[in-house]
């Protein structure tokens, strides 16, 4: 019984780690541009595929994590500066309208380049090893998971909070003119959110691939939809809510489908959009966030 | 009644007909292919006209079309379907329905109240809040109804879907609900509840503040635009003969919203001469899609075509208005 419980609590934070790198990004780049980046889902897929590729061109690990950093970054800039600059002075809608619009051509090109056939992603052997801990057990992808995600956390919290661009950016999203008033150079500032959102989604992509072992072309969209779901649950806007809500989220569907009956799982989906509903009706400002002088 | 008011009855009747004819004619050639074709450029061009009621008309960004849309299929394929299979197809299903084997009229009606119903319970939470939170929440609801429309498979035979639906619609009834579509847009749009949900849209605050409830005008454009796409649903699985859990995906909202866009947000008119184009747009890619197994091409094409029509012209085909020659043909002053 305590294996079980251990097992579905590793379980539900490494999915919550997940969720909460995906999250965390989406929130960031909410925070400053007020738009639901509707393709954010499809940076986790450009991580995952960028990985395979690199395993399969013999890259070693260490590096593979850096080049989908890096390439999630890039990518996150590109649509930063296509789309959303443009747009910027245009109305809300206009703007989900082009990421939504980008998130296809995202999907549909890979779909065009990789056909819809999954592929088989698979970890070094040791990951899939498992390590006891007195009487009870977990597998190293998921210790991995939560382990590189908390590193990440604490680099992102020590770059919004202790340096010149995390003041850049957090004065940007409290008030943009105002900030460019003051001197910031707030579309450098924007797109430093983008590149450091979208490389926390693509290594999000890097440990999907690794804990479900295949991959396909649209395979960002459910995890896109959720994080806003861990968002909401936080608070949207709030980069320690979004973490927290992903973590609450990934354990809530862990449970959900560990502790009902077997014939409920596969309803798993329903119960997370369902919760998504409940908590809009109840508390739409997130469990977190205090007071919202703009409810979002 | 006043010669006004009946002029105004008799011009669009006139025009309906007279569309009706044009149909008929153009039918009379037609291969099975292209009444097919035809058939679901009217529907698509209904979608797309009730989604500019509820995107274009208040401002939402609603992508739940498909979902409502399976529901409206499921829901009129199981009181259509032949009595005598569904207690065996369909275990699940209540014994007095399990009897029952409706026309479609009646069924396409009891689709369109169920997605109404749905609408008003996901719209209740959701459209007290902006806009983004709608956009997000209907793309969960797509996926909570194709999630169990999988899985309560006593009801929907699950994956594999429903086959075998009588094939009880034709051209003609999507030409029909085309008009019953347009005629309910165009009363909305040109009295004072359509002008209240074009304030609603174009300045929230202003609009509170004549005092417009514009939580509410939200919702009644939310249900009306689900009411229409559920009925639209459930023609196209009386067209074709079968739906399934993934029948509907995402993608239409996508290509729909384009049709919006495209059309101009507002522009009845718009939606149906940009749902024509761009349906006949994706068929004519199609075979150059297949030939050379490039799949997804065509939608790459339709959403770069979105994003260049935002950059260098937000407002669409017609803005929110309609063209000045359908208006003076509606309400019979053609030649004044």
């Amino acid at each position: 019984m305590t294996q079980y419980l251990f097992q579905q609590l590793v379980n539900g934070l490494a999915l919550g780690s997940l969720y909460a790198l995906v999250a965390i990004g989406f929130s960031m780049i909410y925070g400053i541009v007020r738009l639901i980046n509707f393709a954010h889902g499809d940076l986790v897929m450009i991580g995952a595929f960028t990985s395979l590729a690199m395993v399969v061109g013999g890259v070693p690990w260490p590096l593979i994590l850096l080049f989908v950093l890096v390439v999630g970054a890039m990518a996150g800039v590109t649509i930063g500066a296509v789309i959303f600059r443009p747009l910027l002075g245009a109305p809300q809608v206009t703007g989900f309208i082009a990421t939504l619009a980008v998130s296809i051509v995202i999907q549909n090109s890979a779909l065009m380049i990789l056909t819809g056939q999954p592929r088989n992603f698979l970890f070094p052997a040791v990951m899939r090893e498992r390590v006891t801990f007195g009487t009870v057990q977990a597998s190293v992808t998921d210790l991995l998971i939560i382990g590189l995600t908390l590193v990440l956390i604490a680099g992102l919290f020590f770059v919004v909070y202790r340096t010149r661009l995390g003041v850049a950016m957090r004065a940007t999203a409290e008030n943009l003119t105002a900030a460019r008033l003051m001197g910031v150079a707030v579309h450098r500032t924007i797109l430093a959110a983008f590149a450091i959102g979208s490389a926390l989604a693509a290594t999000a992509g890097l440990l999907w691939g690794g804990k479900f072992g295949q991959i396909d072309p649209l395979l960002g969209f459910v995890p896109g939809l959720k994080a806003f779901v861990a968002c909401v649950i936080g608070g949207v806007g709030s980069i320690g809510g979004a973490m927290l809500g992903g973590y609450i989220l990934g354990l809530a569907e862990v449970l959900f489908v560990g502790l009902l009956p077997q014939e409920f799982s596969g309803y798993r989906d329903s119960f997370v959009f369902g919760l998504l509903i409940v908590i809009l009706l109840l508390k739409p400002s997130g469990l977190f966030v205090r007071h919202v002088e703009e409810r979002a | 009644m006043s010669k006004n008011a009946l002029e105004a009855l008799i011009a669009p009747l006139a025009v309906v007909l007279a569309a009706a004819a044009l149909l008929w004619l153009v039918l009379l050639g037609a291969s099975d292919y292209l009444v097919t074709l035809i058939a679901i450029v009217l529907l698509n061009a209904a979608l797309a006209v009730s989604l500019t009621l509820t995107n274009g008309f208040t401002g939402l960004f609603s992508l739940g079309h498909p979902a409502f849309m399976t529901i409206g299929a499921y829901v009129a394929a199981i009181l259509t379907f032949s009595a005598r299979r569904k207690p065996s197809m369909l275990p699940d299903l209540p014994a007095f329905i399990a009897g029952l084997e409706l026309p479609l009229l009646p069924a396409v009606a009891a689709a369109g109240i169920v997605g109404a119903l749905v609408a008003i319970v996901v719209g209740f939470p959701v459209l007290r809040l902006r806009g983004h939170y709608l956009a997000v929440a209907t793309l969960g609801l797509i996926v909570i109804v194709q999630n169990l429309a999988l899985n309560w498979d006593g009801i929907t035979r699950g994956g594999a879907g429903l086959a075998g639906i009588p094939r009880l619609a034709s051209v003609w009834w999507a030409f029909g609900l085309l008009v019953l579509v347009v005629a309910v847009a165009w009363r909305i749009k040109f009295s004072s509840l359509g002008r209240a949900m074009l304030a609603t849209r174009e300045n929230e605050l202003a609009a509170e503040c004549t005092g417009i409830d514009t939580v509410k005008m939200r919702l009644t454009a939310f249900v009306i635009g689900a009411c229409f796409a559920a009925m639209a649903g459930a023609l196209f699985a009386h067209l074709i003969s079968v739906v399934t859990p993934k029948s509907y995906s995402v993608l239409l909202a996508f290509n729909l919203v384009v049709m919006v866009v495209i059309g101009g947000a507002g522009s009845i008119m718009g939606a149906v001469v940009a749902a024509a184009a761009i349906t006949g747009l994706s068929e004519m890619l199609r075979p150059a899609e297949e030939s050379l197994g490039l799949y997804g091409f065509s939608q790459v094409v339709v959403a770069l075509s979105l994003i260049l029509v935002l950059f260098f012209r937000p407002q669409g085909l017609f803005g929110n208005r309609e063209p000045d020659f359908v208006r003076r043909l509606f309400s019979g002053r053609l030649f004044k």
